[in-house]
């Protein structure tokens, strides 16, 4: 499903502050599979995800979708395959319109916007049946601005929308980050229900350990720019969480 | 009473711009300078082309076209060369004053003896009202198609893509053609602004756009004013308060000149108003 080949991403370059995010990284993501990503800060998980999403284009290597060629494909034309839950709450949303009309768009998101009106009953009707799926009774205020809500609940109400149109790919980049940890599980469990469910590609950045050994069933840990370690789904089902926090020291 | 009908009047003309400046500066967050340029272009070509003697309703598609070409254009140099839109208005903006002359000819060119777009409607024995009469419903269908095209689909989209452009890039929007295609229904809204405004007062002046982007902002900040008062929400309740903002503006303004304030004085009558209507709400909320 994701394939990248030799990825070599490096900012700044030939200046003194020359960072080499990605070095001649190779990977490839099996259809339905839940790849947790780990490193420290700086070790680019994260690039490695702008890399896939489009977000960043690699200095050098190939980025394949569904054996498609996307290298050269802007964040746009990826969301054909990709829906995001990005880090900040605020950013997967729309804060001024209405949840009915940010969840038209998600609904919307492989196709073209048409200048016809979409939003009537009948789709209301879905995005509350959707919504009450959440039990955080939201699906009462779908005519409110999305501003309206707390992080929480719009990060879960992003999740959602990431399954309103066809989906191949789940890219999570710290989703809970921001979020209490009340707030945080709701969110993993919604994912994980999801990716199971739409049985997607999943691909999620975390800092938390404890939720990189509960969920997914692939882990990766990057440093330095490289792959340190790449556990399937069986070496990752016997993985110990103690044993864990050892890999950063 | 009649003075204050020309500036109700006044208000409706420019109210076409109003909306256009809504959809920039409400919705894209840009502040959009090539209005100057593209209110005079909409008033030149109804100047030459009604003096060619084409019909008034040939002339609404053609003032559209070039409204819209002088949008995009600023919307090319701000997302494809990744200038500062406001730069990007001034430069349109400057270039427009020397194509505007060049098609006028002239500095200034009188519409006496033509067939006027409010020469059509005339159930009222007084002939302001009249034209008060074809500006409204002029202005109302203008309103109509902007009001449904900002619920549609399009619509939502567009108005996601100057609230959040990361959610609107992951969404599959391109946020680039979609600021172009705001700017270029913007500047042609205000082109028809112009297209009105020289029939109404029977004339096109080169300069009669300088400054004009400020009484275009002044009317948004009056409806914005308006919409954060009584917390509407709906688009097409928005758009009617931004409408009647430019009404509100022109009455203002008037009242102003009626008590006894030098014409001349005009511009910068507008530019303390527009001031006024910025900062009153900021003191009010900072005490400090």
């Amino acid at each position: 499903m994701i394939t990248l080949q030799n990825i070599q991403k490096v900012f700044n370059k030939g200046q003194v502050n020359q960072v080499v995010a990605l070095n001649d990284v190779s990977l490839h993501i099996n259809q339905g599979e839940f790849v947790v990503l780990i490193g420290s800060n700086g070790s680019g998980k994260t690039t490695l995800l702008n890399v896939i999403s489009g977000a960043e284009i690699p200095s050098t290597g190939k980025v394949l979708l569904s054996n498609t060629d996307v290298t050269n494909f802007p964040e746009y034309k990826r969301s054909q395959w990709i829906a995001r839950v990005f880090q900040n709450p605020l950013s997967g949303t729309a804060p001024d319109l209405s949840i009915l009309d940010n969840f038209r768009l998600a609904a919307l998101r492989t196709t073209r916007k048409k200048p016809v009106i979409g939003v009537n009953a009948a789709f209301k009707k879905i995005v509350q049946d959707r919504i009450a799926t959440l039990g955080m009774g939201l699906e009462n205020k779908v005519e409110q601005p999305m501003g309206t809500l707390s992080g929480g609940q719009r990060q879960a109400l992003t999740l959602l929308m990431s399954v309103m149109d066809h989906t191949d790919i789940l890219l999570l980049d710290e989703p809970t980050a921001a979020l209490d940890p009340r707030s945080a599980n709701i969110i993993l469990e919604t994912a994980d229900a999801l990716v199971k469910e739409y049985k997607l590609t999943a691909v999620l950045v975390t800092h938390n350990l404890k939720d990189a050994h509960q969920y997914g069933n692939r882990l990766i840990q990057m440093a330095e720019g490289k792959i340190l370690r790449d556990l399937d789904a069986s070496a990752k089902g016997s993985l110990q969480l103690p044993g864990m926090f050892g890999w950063f020291s | 009473m009649e003075f204050y009908l020309t500036a109700i009047m006044l208000g409706l003309c420019l109210s076409a711009m109003a909306l256009g400046i809504f959809i920039t500066m409400k919705i894209f967050g840009i502040p959009d300078i090539t209005t100057d340029g593209s209110y005079t272009l909409g008033a030149v070509i109804t100047a030459v082309l009604l003096t060619a003697h084409l019909p008034v309703w040939a002339i609404i598609p053609i003032v559209i076209v070039a409204g819209a070409f002088a949008g995009s254009l600023t919307g090319i140099i701000h997302t494809q060369l990744k200038i500062d839109a406001l730069l990007a208005g001034i430069l349109v903006m400057t270039g427009l004053y020397s194509i505007n002359l060049t098609i006028l000819g002239r500095s200034n060119v009188p519409l006496l003896n033509v067939q006027s777009v409010f020469s059509f409607i005339h159930p009222f024995s007084n002939a302001i009202y009249n034209e008060a009469l074809t500006g409204l419903i002029f202005v109302f269908i203008l309103y109509a198609i902007l009001g449904y095209l900002l619920k549609t689909d399009f619509g939502i989209a567009m108005r996601a893509t100057g609230n959040s452009a990361s959610m609107t890039r992951a969404l599959g929007i391109n946020n680039n053609a979609m600021k172009i295609t705001g700017l270029a229904i913007a500047n042609a809204m205000t082109a028809l602004s112009g297209y009105l405004v020289a029939q109404y007062q029977n004339f096109t002046d080169i300069n009669m756009g300088i400054g004009i982007v400020i009484t275009g902002l002044g009317s948004v900040l009056i409806g914005d004013a308006l919409i954060k008062w009584f917390n509407l929400r709906s688009i097409v309740a928005q758009l009617l308060v931004v409408l009647t903002g430019s009404i509100v503006f022109q009455l203002v303004l008037a009242f102003t000149l009626s008590v006894g304030v030098d014409p001349n004085l005009l511009k910068l009558v507008t530019s303390v108003m527009v001031l006024l209507i910025v900062s009153i709400p900021r003191l009010r909320t900072n005490p400090a």
